[in-house]
């Protein structure tokens, strides 16, 4: 069975647009990915289609091995846990209540209506993703009464709570400071040492230069994919964004300075 | 989830203030009944050992009580679960256009002089086509977004309402009759009327009441719904056609009784949280206990209707809470 989360020939559209064009990618478990590109250049779609959340309009997408059509809902579900770009929370409900509903993936009837009852697995599930994503000290408060950074840190809690195989993040660190959007790359860093495949789409490239897999998209299509190294090339990256770069080598890493 | 010690008792007290009240408005009315007598004869009643005298309680005043407890817990079941699949927080059972439906059919029904006992089903007959034309409307595809389909209930509600108002002026001398039989009454209630609601309340009510994990998740938006598994669009249409099923079984025995729908479910939020899990089944009783409040004064005071004593009261309580709350 492969450890893959992966699209073949994958089309699909957003509104009118056809903001996905034969793309090909794969994602395995137990790294960290992360999707670049430009703004609209479909990032959002191709995670979105691969997540069956939009029907795809041709190609095959593939999870473990299985066509996706192959799993249940349920199962699915279960497998791969997704943050949404704009995910709005529930400002009146306390931090613990939300982190609970990422349990959500259980078993119902129909889909709508709860078979199994809550479980001491599922109170573990809730308390562990907590402690990983240090929300454990505002368990109680309301989302309304927490900072930007910290209700982004309890929607990552959400998705963490169900206990995913692939992990798919579609700009976590939006909105946060330096210090938090560190802490975020920290936390999935820990999701793929525990084998995680992890999927992030990054605007900041200095962050994802931290990945181990990345997928530049631009204008709905692949552009390049690979290393850091071989995606993070001024070339590349004059390609997708218009813009000069400089790519810097500090230490281990790459660093990227725009030049103009 | 769960209450914690401060909720549990305050829906203790919620629970008794219900039976209280029950007991409290069969005992008030031109005779008052000491309390005691109530619960004998309520005792007797099911035990099926009514004495003659007992009928004044029995076939009157216990059915009207009744009647207020089993309407405001349905309308604020509905009205609950609607501001829960629309993440409004301004949607109340008639939001799809069910309560201006039944308007119509027992406005035309009143005028062509049908025999009373087929008046409410011909109300509940034009009060499910009112939500099923605002549903092909809202449709788009094979979804129902949530914002083209409250266009459309205000669509549907406002083109009904003027052909109602169009039958009353035809009808004018009979206007008055009209008037009181759509504005929300309890004073006719009897045991059959009870047991034509009943069936769609139980139903309906018991349907959303098993949905509220799903409607918990739904908060969450659609797509991270869907992701965690949740058949979203399934969900919606299911929530409407319950809450429809009991709105409309509610409105055609008992008239339009406004306001309940809203505000129930909001004061029950305030108090024992957003989970639905929990704000379904309190605003059952909440909603109960309020309507048979709003009975008892529209009894004891020169408002007449309980529908007036709602509406009446209602917006200036929402407002209350609208200033105290930052929705
Ligand atoms: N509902 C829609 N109707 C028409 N076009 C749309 C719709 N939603 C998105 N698009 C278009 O589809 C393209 C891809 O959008 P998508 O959201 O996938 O981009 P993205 O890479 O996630 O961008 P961003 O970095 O800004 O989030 C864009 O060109 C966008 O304008
Ligand atoms: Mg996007």
């Amino acid at each position: 069975m492969s450890q893959t989360f992966a699209a073949q020939g994958l089309n699909a559209y957003a509104g009118d647009a056809h903001a996905v064009q034969d793309v090909s990618v794969s994602f395995a478990a137990g790294q960290l990915s992360a999707v670049i590109g430009p703004n609209g250049a479909g990032k959002s779609t191709l995670l979105r289609a691969m997540l069956g959340l939009t029907p795809p309009h041709s190609g095959a997408v593939e999870l473990l091995g299985q066509p996706l059509a192959a799993w249940t809902r349920t199962e699915r579900a279960r497998q791969l846990a997704y943050l949404a770009q704009t995910e709005a929370l529930p400002l009146d409900a306390q931090v613990r209540d939300i982190v609970a509903l990422g349990r959500g993936a259980g078993e119902w009837k129909w889909g709508l209506f709860p078979v199994r009852p809550w479980s001491e697995e599922d109170e573990a599930a809730v308390l562990d993703a907590m402690t990983r994503t240090d929300t454990l000290a505002f368990a109680e408060r309301r989302i309304s009464e927490l900072s930007g950074g910290e209700a982004q840190r309890a929607a990552l809690a959400r998705a963490l709570a169900a206990r995913p195989h692939f992990l798919i993040l579609d700009e976590p660190t939006n909105h946060l400071d330096l210090a938090y959007a560190l802490d975020v790359m920290r936390y999935l860093r820990a999701e793929v040492d525990r084998g995680v495949g992890v999927i992030a789409v990054l605007h900041d490239l200095n962050l994802a230069a931290r990945a181990d897999h990345l997928v530049l998209l631009h204008g709905g299509r692949v552009l390049a994919a690979g290393t850091p190294a071989q995606v993070l090339t001024p070339q590349n990256l004059q390609a997708a964004y218009g813009v000069r770069v400089e790519v810097v080598q500090a230490g281990e890493r790459l660093v990227i300075v725009p030049v103009e | 989830m769960g209450l914690n010690s401060g909720g549990l008792a305050l829906l203790v007290t919620l629970v008794l203030a219900l039976m209280g009240a029950v007991v409290l408005g069969v005992a008030v009315g031109s005779v008052p009944i000491p309390p005691g007598e109530v619960l004998d004869t309520v005792l007797r009643g099911l035990s099926g050992n009514l004495r003659e005298e007992d009928v004044i309680i029995w076939d009157i005043r216990l059915p009207r009580v009744v009647m207020a407890v089993l309407v405001g817990a349905c309308l604020s079941v509905c009205g609950g679960a609607f501001q829960g699949v629309f993440r409004n927080p301004l949607a109340d059972p008639y939001l799809l256009g069910v309560a201006s439906g039944a308007a119509v059919g027992a406005t035309a029904g009143l005028l062509l002089d049908l025999p009373r006992g087929l008046i409410p089903l011909l109300a509940m007959l034009t009060a499910l086509g009112a939500v099923a034309v605002t549903l092909l409307l809202g449709r788009s595809g094979r979804r129902y977004p949530p914002t083209r389909l409250i266009l459309a209930g205000v669509v549907v509600g406002s083109f009904l309402s003027a052909v109602t108002t169009f039958l009353i002026m035809r009808g004018e001398d009979r206007a008055r009759e009209v008037l009181a039989y759509t504005l929300g009454d309890l004073s006719f209630a009897s045991w059959a009327d009870i047991a034509q609601v009943l069936p769609y309340a139980l139903l309906g009510c018991g349907a959303l009441l098993a949905l509220g994990r799903a409607l918990d998740l739904l908060q969450l938006g659609d797509l991270t719904a869907a992701s965690l598994g949740l058949p979203v669009e399934k969900l919606r249409l299911l929530v409407i056609v319950a809450a429809s099923l009991a709105t409309a079984a509610a409105v055609s025995y008992t008239g339009i009784i406004g306001f309940v729908g809203l505000i129930v479910p909001h004061t029950v939020r305030l108090i024992w949280g957003p989970s639905y899990r929990t704000l379904l089944p309190i605003s059952a009783l909440a909603g109960g206990l309020l309507l048979v409040l709003a009975d008892l004064l529209a009894r004891t005071t020169p408002l007449y209707q309980v529908g007036i004593v709602t509406t009446l009261l209602g917006g200036p309580f929402f407002l209350y809470l609208l200033r105290r709350v930052r929705v």
